[in-house]
């Protein structure tokens, strides 16, 4: 029932809670408290996944987060799919429903398992030597058959039915991970009452000591220490426990962002709890307790399901009470692998150890392991495992101290453990820019100094003796926390001896076994060598022309094999060698953790204006320009954009158009200085504008090239109401308040954003007086007391009004600016008098066409950022007796004052009824040879109802010199030509504005 | 992300803030009179060191106020922020 591997008692599983989950389409029963791999291999399970390149058979390496192999998709339900989950991490919980992966048509039967034969052509860079050519053969064989190929589980179709949170915290001590020397730290760093996050990615805290059986800590068992240490931190209302939370980003300034797995283990979650939720923390000080990974080692065929890291037999054995084999051959050069040799003898495995090291080189724990009575072979090498859908056994020899194989042998085994030593796992160390230090005796990179407010204790700083770790873990917790406090822990000593070794010593030809250094991108020892041959000799080169370290397990197993394996061809030592970046995540994330709550209508917030909800009811389509929404069209029936554009457009030209301005950016600018500071803001003159008059102001970069423009009405003397672009309204106030304070701190001025205190109504077209007028008070209307680029203030439908008469479509018009709460209010009342005006609401399609016929500018359309006044044609409003402007000196600069510069036309096709492309190249002769120099571009084009034609406006070189030449314009499949004339197509005297 | 200590707000994160180059280059008061060579110095020149350095900040998301802070490009370490128009305390060129 509980499989038969299942030990009889012990481990930290619940026995009193059965949960059953379902692999490949089996029911298998476990505890509350297994992994999904401790309840595979309960039931004797280790074949569970296929390698990426040559799909091998491969069972678990490990126990933990640095799993590279049993990688499996979980089935939640619809929308809830996920691949790639390791087996290691993924909590069992009733129900779940799992998958392997990256084999057809099935795990045992696997058609891809080809590759495995074919290998030899999948060596070291094979794609870069592979797909060279036919050239044409990329976009129709090689790219899809290798897309389809690659990655290792299936992305989900179906949308995320997942929520995900997000919370920012403070925090005055984080400590990550929660072994001995992270819950050390936070008992030291706890206990002045300052604020400390202990988080640790698994679900129960306490890290090796939840698999020490043996240990004590101040005369008490591991375990027991354990949960007393944490009944301490819990009773103190300073400290947060965070388990299950991964730290998987270190970045600037102490801050850590931490994935935190809130419903996946719960057998029946709540529906209005979070998924998963993204902690970012900014931490004063930050403690990394992150602890090791064991190496594997490197020998012939060591992929094989049911080889797995020593220490994680004895995981296995006595956190979660499985026997990972009955027969386990232990293969070490050091002393840790011993421990899991005791402790699974003593769970009644039988037990056989190989120890890479002469018997003399070895310390008191092997005489300690054949006290009970196993087997040890000492000075002794493997030379290749047996079995392939899993292990049967070991072929090993004896190893002269000359390096001389001897006469093989092979052990018999269903379950190997292999130890290679330990890595620190720096990989958040490293994360926060910190400096490693190679450590020999440790063969090791350790951390060396810290660029942030941080330490590192136990493992992850290189220390493997439990006492040692306590010590040096409860030492950083206290100066994190601002204090000196060290405190002596009494614990059984930590046999760490350990001499490295690259690949064990073999007598079969390198060249023809496949000894696995990277698991999960299946790169071998003999790919390291290839890489080497062919002369990367950077490890980073290495790393990206064998792909060794750059799967989701960022090589927590397979770095300091990579590396030490480069050194040791280079013969170099391993510190010249160097080491890879490590790059945030830690672990993978999911995507719905990154988003959080963002997506849908909160992926990017929407700016809507009072009028938004008449427009929605009246069908407008709308389109986005910056975060704003604005109506582009109003369709009437099934009325296309063209069509409903055409009769916008008419209806504004015969009649009048109503038209939502809201979004142009508007800046009060107040002050005795005001007109000084447009003086030096703006290119045109200022302090002779009289008060109740507005002017179309234009402003440079001090690069003397167009930044922004728009109509600014002067109030009072100092007072100016200026508007911007919709899109350049917080970069134009950002402009503004730099130069006011850091150039011209002496100018007494104050700026204030005020685009969203107005609704701006535009009313035009030659009826728009006789519309709006009933509605005014206290504003004289008539032509000669209110003309063209007037300002006053008074009231419409009693509310206080800004009356602006300016024009962006070439008729009369009227801007009509009131309070925004009033907007719609106003809006409704004009339209409700629009019927026998024939009133039209347009969009910003027909307000787009009406200004090009009359050829204004849209900066951002137009422009480009390397446009100057001159360039459109607008060098007359530019002051030139004003000392100095932004951008002044700027136009005195020889390319910008050069002949031959693109200059502003207007492009009429010879086709009528042929509208261009917006982005289409100019060029003044088709026939010319390849390269065609480009004169320019299509800026606008448009179908123009006025002129019964297309139109368009383009940037042309010298194009004023050009004006009644033919030119030729690119069209999607060839060319057409066209003339260039003046960039105004209607009315371009100017005089229905003064109607 | 950066925490940023804004001379007005306090340590604030990066997000509210604007980045403004490198500080203390002075805009010439008459440009009018500096040949060509000088003008394009002032707009373009800049010395991009490796380490200390004196940047320009905006609080754009909060007070909205300019003010200078002593990074290290290399760390990003913030060593200390001043008001415009003040000098930094300590290191670095001003």
């Amino acid at each position: 029932m509980a499989g038969r591997n299942r030990l009889p008692k012990g481990g930290r599983v619940d026995r009193s809670k059965p949960v059953s989950i379902v692999f490949n389409g089996r029911t298998l029963a476990g505890f509350a408290g297994d992994t999904v791999a401790s309840l595979l291999i309960a039931h004797d399970i280790h074949f569970v996944g296929r390698s990426f390149k040559y799909h091998r058979p491969r069972g678990f390496l490990s126990h933990g987060s640095d799993e590279p192999n049993a990688l499996l998709s979980v089935d939640r339900g619809p929308g809830k799919i996920d691949p790639n989950n390791r087996a290691t991490v993924a909590e069992a919980r009733d129900g779940l429903v799992t998958h392997s992966q990256n084999h057809w048509p099935s795990l045992e039967f696997d058609i891809g398992a080809i590759n495995d034969v074919l290998s030899p052509v999948f060596v070291a860079g094979f794609y870069y030597k592979t797909f060279m050519w036919p050239r044409r053969f990329w976009d129709s064989v090689y790219e899809p058959k290798i897309r389809a190929a690659a990655g290792l589980g299936r992305a989900p179709d179906a949308p995320d039915a997942d929520r995900y949170a997000n919370r920012h915290a403070h925090c005055d001590v984080l400590v990550v991970g929660a072994g001995p020397a992270g819950l050390a730290a936070a008992l030291a760093g706890s206990e002045t009452g300052k604020r400390v996050f202990l988080a640790d990615e698994q679900a129960e805290m306490g890290g090796t000591l939840l698999h020490d059986l043996t240990s004590a800590i101040d005369g008490k068992p591991a375990q027991a220490w354990v949960a007393e240490a944490l009944a301490e931190l819990r009773s103190r209302g300073n400290v947060t426990l965070l388990p299950r939370s991964t730290a998987f980003g270190y970045y600037n300034h102490n801050h850590i962002a931490l994935a935190e797995r809130l419903t996946d283990h719960l057998d029946n979650a709540p529906a209005h709890l979070p998924r998963e939720r993204l902690w970012q923390v900014r931490a004063g000080e930050v403690v990394l307790a992150t602890g090791a990974h064991e190496r594997p080692l490197v020998f012939a065929d060591n992929d094989r399901p049911g080889i797995l890291l020593a220490e994680s037999v004895r995981v296995f054995v006595n956190r979660y009470a499985v026997a990972p084999g009955r027969k386990v051959v232990f293969v070490t050069n050091g002393a840790s692998a011993y421990a899991a040799a005791l402790d699974a003898a003593a769970a009644g495995i039988d037990v056989t150890l190989v120890d890479v090291r002469p018997e003399g080189d070895c310390g008191p724990e092997l005489a300690a392991l054949r006290a009970k009575g196993a087997t040890v072979l000492t000075g002794h090498t493997v030379l290749a495992a047996a079995g392939t859908r899993r292990v049967t056994g070991l072929a090993v020899a004896p190893l002269s101290p000359a390096g001389k194989i001897g006469t093989r042998k092979t052990l018999a085994a269903d379950c190997v453990g292999m130890s290679g030593g330990w890595t620190p796992s720096v990989h958040l160390f490293s994360q926060s820019r910190g400096k490693l230090r190679f450590d020999p005796a440790l063969d090791a990179f350790v951390p060396d100094q810290a660029v942030q407010a941080q330490r590192s204790a136990g493992a992850a700083n290189g220390r493997y003796d439990l006492g040692e770790i306590l010590s040096e873990g409860f030492a950083a917790g206290s100066a994190a926390a601002g204090g000196d406090a060290s405190r002596a822990f009494t614990a059984t000593p930590t046999p760490t001896g350990f001499s490295p070794v690259r690949v064990l010593p073999t007598d079969a030809d390198p060249a023809r076994v496949k000894a696995f250094i990277d698991f999960q991108n299946d790169v071998t020892a003999k790919d390291i060598h290839l890489a080497v041959r062919e002369g990367f000799e950077s490890v980073e080169h290495v790393k990206r022309y064998t792909t060794t370290g750059m799967a989701t397990d960022q090589g927590k197993s397979s770095n300091m094999n990579a590396l030490g394996l480069v050194a040791g061809i280079l013969e170099k030592p391993l510190p010249a060698v160097g080491t890879t970046t490590f790059r945030p995540p830690y672990t993978p994330v999911t995507f719905g953790t990154l988003i959080g709550p963002s997506r849908g209508p909160l992926f990017d917030p929407a700016r809507k204006t009072p009028v938004h909800g008449w427009a929605e009811e009246q069908g407008a389509r709308f389109e986005d320009v910056g975060l704003w929404k604005r109506a582009w069209y109003f369709p009437r029936g099934d009325e296309d954009l063209h069509e409903a554009v055409a009769r916008e457009c008419a209806a504004v030209r015969q009649h009048v158009g109503i038209f939502d301005a809201t979004t142009l950016g508007k800046i009060e600018i107040v002050g005795p200085d005001a007109a000084e500071f447009m003086n030096r803001i703006y290119v045109n003159g200022w302090l002779k504008l009289e008060p109740g008059r507005c002017r179309y102001g234009l402003m440079l970069k001090e690069d003397g090239y167009i930044l922004d423009d728009g109509v600014v009405a002067r109030l009072a003397v100092d007072r100016f109401h200026v508007t911007t672009t919709t899109g350049g309204a917080p970069r134009v106030l950002a402009h503004m308040e730099d130069y006011l304070q850091t150039e011209w701190p002496e100018l007494n001025v104050f700026l204030t954003s005020t685009t969203e205190q107005f609704a701006v109504i535009a009313v035009q077209g030659p009826k728009a007086r006789e519309l709006i007028a009933p509605l005014v008070t206290g504003i004289d209307l008539a032509n000669d007391a209110f003309p063209h680029m007037a300002v006053r203030t008074g009231f419409i439908c009693g509310v206080p009004t800004r009356l602006f008469r300016v024009s962006f479509t070439g008729e009369l018009g009227f801007e009509i600016n009131v309070p925004a709460d009033y907007g719609r209010a106003v809006w409704e009342a004009i339209f409700a008098r629009g019927g026998a005006f024939g009133l039209t609401p347009y969009g910003t399609e027909t307000m787009h066409v009406l200004r090009a016929e009359r050829g204004f500018v849209i900066i951002g359309q137009e422009t480009d950022g390397t446009v100057t006044p001159d360039d459109l044609g607008l060098g007359g409003m530019i002051a030139r007796a004003k000392p100095d402007f932004v951008g002044k000196r700027s136009l005195a600069r020889p390319d910008l004052e050069a002949p031959g510069r693109k200059q502003l036309v207007g492009i009429l096709t010879d086709d009528p009824t042929l509208v261009l492309d917006e982005g289409a190249q100019i060029v003044a002769d088709r026939d010319q040879p390849i390269p065609i120099h480009a004169l320019g571009h299509v800026t606008s084009s448009y179908w123009s109802p006025a002129c019964d034609r297309s139109i368009a406006l383009a940037l042309v070189e010298g194009g004023r010199e050009r004006i009644g030449s033919e030119i030729f314009v690119t069209t999607p499949s060839s060319f057409t030509k066209a003339t260039v004339t003046a960039p105004a197509f209607f009315d371009a005297a100017g005089e229905r504005v003064h109607a | 992300m950066l925490l940023i200590p804004c001379p007005y707000c306090g340590d604030r994160p990066e997000i509210e803030f604007r980045g403004g180059g490198e500080a203390h280059i002075a805009r010439p008061s008459d440009p009018q009179t500096i040949d060509d060579q000088a003008w394009a110095e002032f707009l373009f020149y800049r010395t991009n060191p490796k380490g200390l350095m004196a940047e320009r900040w905006n609080h754009a998301h909060g007070c909205q106020r300019w003010f200078n802070a002593l990074r290290d490009t290399v760390s990003d370490r913030i060593l200390e922020s001043y008001k415009m128009g003040e000098k930094p305390i300590g290191g670095g060129r001003a």
